[in-house]
């Protein structure tokens, strides 16, 4: 796996900013009442972390590490007023559904975390795709749980009707607590299907030869024994 | 073997133990709530009856397929789930579709009590739990409120009527007399005190539940209501028929009895237990005549259930010799 693609799949899956890293919750758990809001939060955190992540990776060796954070800050902060005008412009609906969760992206963890560990330290390239990889595994999230708690409060995904006409929507996935048992079940199924993977992969990849003291193939092993059971 | 390694038995303490056993203490609730639920049937119909019977099966239901799901050892014969699905069931009203007991025990059960570790660990009462949520998600459905049938027959009429709690908050009087003796509308288990009160006696004859926060409960909503009246300026409403109406009307007499007295959730020390019933009182009395809302119970109990563990901490006994603190909160 080359570099570049390595940063995308560590941003989407195995760093995932929402589910394994829990950065951001704030509008994580705020604007996620239905998929569009999550779409468009997510999409708008993107774009300001790409360009963060561009500029403050151009700028690593100007900044003083001193005031590293401040600077930072500046440079969000800019980005975040160009976006909040765009999007004012240009789609006010969601504008208007996110309100105070715009100019927040500026103290948005994600943005200040990718360039506090990542495009303070590394070339443009690299950085850019790491800004490109966590935004889209942000905004992948946002409009997962968006989706889920629409879905489920609202009957509606994206606003078109997809439940049948008996459906009594649970109004309480739309409000606060909703997000948090959608955002935790979201979690535990992550954890639930990662562990799963990882056991496998161990118990295959990993025998160096030395039985004593390791059980990981264990399982295999009564497997085996089994088959061949069945075959004698 | 010889006589001397026979003559001992080895084991750890505890050495001495009691007849009581989760399961006979969960009996001895349910046979309580058999008054009520038959005061329930009879006012509101064989629908009531309906419902209690999915709530009861579909909780059971419930912790059968998690604990089958996830490999633990199953816990259904202790009855807890038997007792969170028939609390459940009396916390709705009789002409709720069939769906919402079975939602609702989903809740209580898989959300509330097995994902928080079972019968023990669950943080608040899992029947009021899955009320407030199915209270909040379906807000029309369960406020709606049957008017009392009283033929064991025929299906509940779907008239909407006032709750007494409703009826005195807009103003009207109910005769005090009538309130204690009659059947009025509200929850399957609200429909008449005096069952109420038959169950009660049960479970404090059994000593299953102590006196003090049913009481204390009881009698501190009633200050607080009277309080708040006096400092709004509207004491003329404390009449016998108004506090009658605001302890007898609603869910005080249920919650006080049946929910507030589960052991899990509430402090484990006498003055912890005084203190949070004292606490349920205050938070109902603002909830019932400071919000939008005619009833408080339940939302008081959840809150005094989360707030219980604060309680314990900071009135955690001492052992001998030592002298009382409370526990920092990063040692705990």
């Amino acid at each position: 796996m080359n570099k570049v693609s390595e940063r995308l799949y560590n941003g989407i899956i195995k760093e995932n900013p929402t589910f394994v890293l829990l950065l951001g919750m704030c509008p994580t758990l705020a604007v996620t009442t239905s998929a569009i809001n999550g779409l468009g939060m997510g999409l708008s955190a993107a774009a300001v972390l790409i360009m963060s992540n561009f500029i403050i990776s151009l700028l690593r060796k100007v900044i003083p590490s001193g005031v590293r954070v401040p600077a930072y800050i500046v440079i969000v902060a800019s980005l975040v007023t160009v976006l909040e005008l765009l999007l004012q412009a240009y789609v006010r609906s969601i504008y208007s559904a996110l309100g105070i969760y715009i100019p927040l992206i500026v103290v948005n963890c994600i943005i200040l975390g990718r360039a506090e560990a990542y495009a303070g330290k590394n070339p443009v390239l690299l950085s850019v795709f790491d800004g490109i990889g966590m935004g889209l595994g942000f905004t992948m999230a946002l409009t997962v749980i968006g989706c889920i708690r629409e879905l489920l409060g609202n009957g509606s995904v994206f606003g078109i009707n997809v439940m049948p006409s008996w459906y009594e929507p649970i109004a309480m996935i739309v409000l606060a607590p909703g997000a948090f048992f959608v955002l935790a079940m979201l979690v535990a199924l992550r954890n639930r299907l990662v562990s799963r993977k990882k056991r496998e992969k161990i118990s295959a990849d990993s025998c160096v030869g030395q039985c004593i003291g390791c059980n990981l193939c264990s399982k295999n092993l009564e497997k085996s024994e089994k088959k061949e059971d069945e075959k004698a | 073997m010889n006589e001397s390694e026979t003559r001992f038995a080895i084991s750890s303490s505890p050495h001495l133990r009691g007849k009581l056993t989760t399961r006979g203490i969960m009996l001895d609730v349910l046979i309580a709530l058999i008054p009520v639920c038959g005061a329930g049937v009879f006012a509101f119909g064989i629908r009531a009856l309906l419902i209690i019977l999915i709530s009861i099966i579909s909780c059971i239901g419930f912790e059968l397929l998690y604990e089958k799901l996830t490999r633990q050892p199953l816990t259904v014969g202790d009855l807890s789930a038997a007792v969170t699905g028939a609390i459940l069931a009396i916390n709705l009203p009789a002409t709720v579709p069939l769906w919402v007991p079975v939602l609702g025990s989903a809740f209580a059960i898989i959300i509330t009590k097995m994902l928080f570790g079972g019968l023990g660990h669950n943080f608040m009462n899992p029947a009021l739990s899955a009320r407030v949520f199915l209270l909040i998600s379906f807000a029309g459905i369960m406020t709606t409120y049957p008017s009392t049938v009283r033929l064991i027959s025929t299906f509940t009429k779907v008239t909407s009527e006032a709750t007494p709690l409703k009826s005195v908050a807009s103003g009207e009087s109910i005769n005090w007399f009538t309130m204690l003796t009659d059947m009025h509308t509200g929850c399957i288990g609200e429909a008449s005190v005096i069952a109420i009160l038959i169950g009660a006696a049960y479970l404090l004859i059994r000593r299953t539940i102590a006196a003090r926060i049913p009481f204390t409960y009881i009698i501190s909503s009633a200050v607080f209501i009277a309080l708040i009246l006096i400092i709004k300026g509207d004491a003329e409403l404390i009449t016998i028929d108004y506090m009658v109406a605001q302890i007898c009307g609603g869910g005080l007499l249920l919650g006080a009895f049946f929910m507030a007295t589960d052991y899990v959730t509430n402090p484990s020390t006498p003055l912890g237990q005084f203190i949070f019933a004292v606490l349920l009182g205050l938070i109902t009395a603002i909830i019932r005549l400071l919000s939008g809302s005619a009833e408080g119970v339940s939302y008081a109990i959840i809150i005094g259930n989360m707030l219980s563990p604060l309680i314990d901490r900071l009135l955690t006994p001492s052992y001998f010799g030592k002298r009382s603190k409370p526990i920092p909160f990063e040692n705990a």
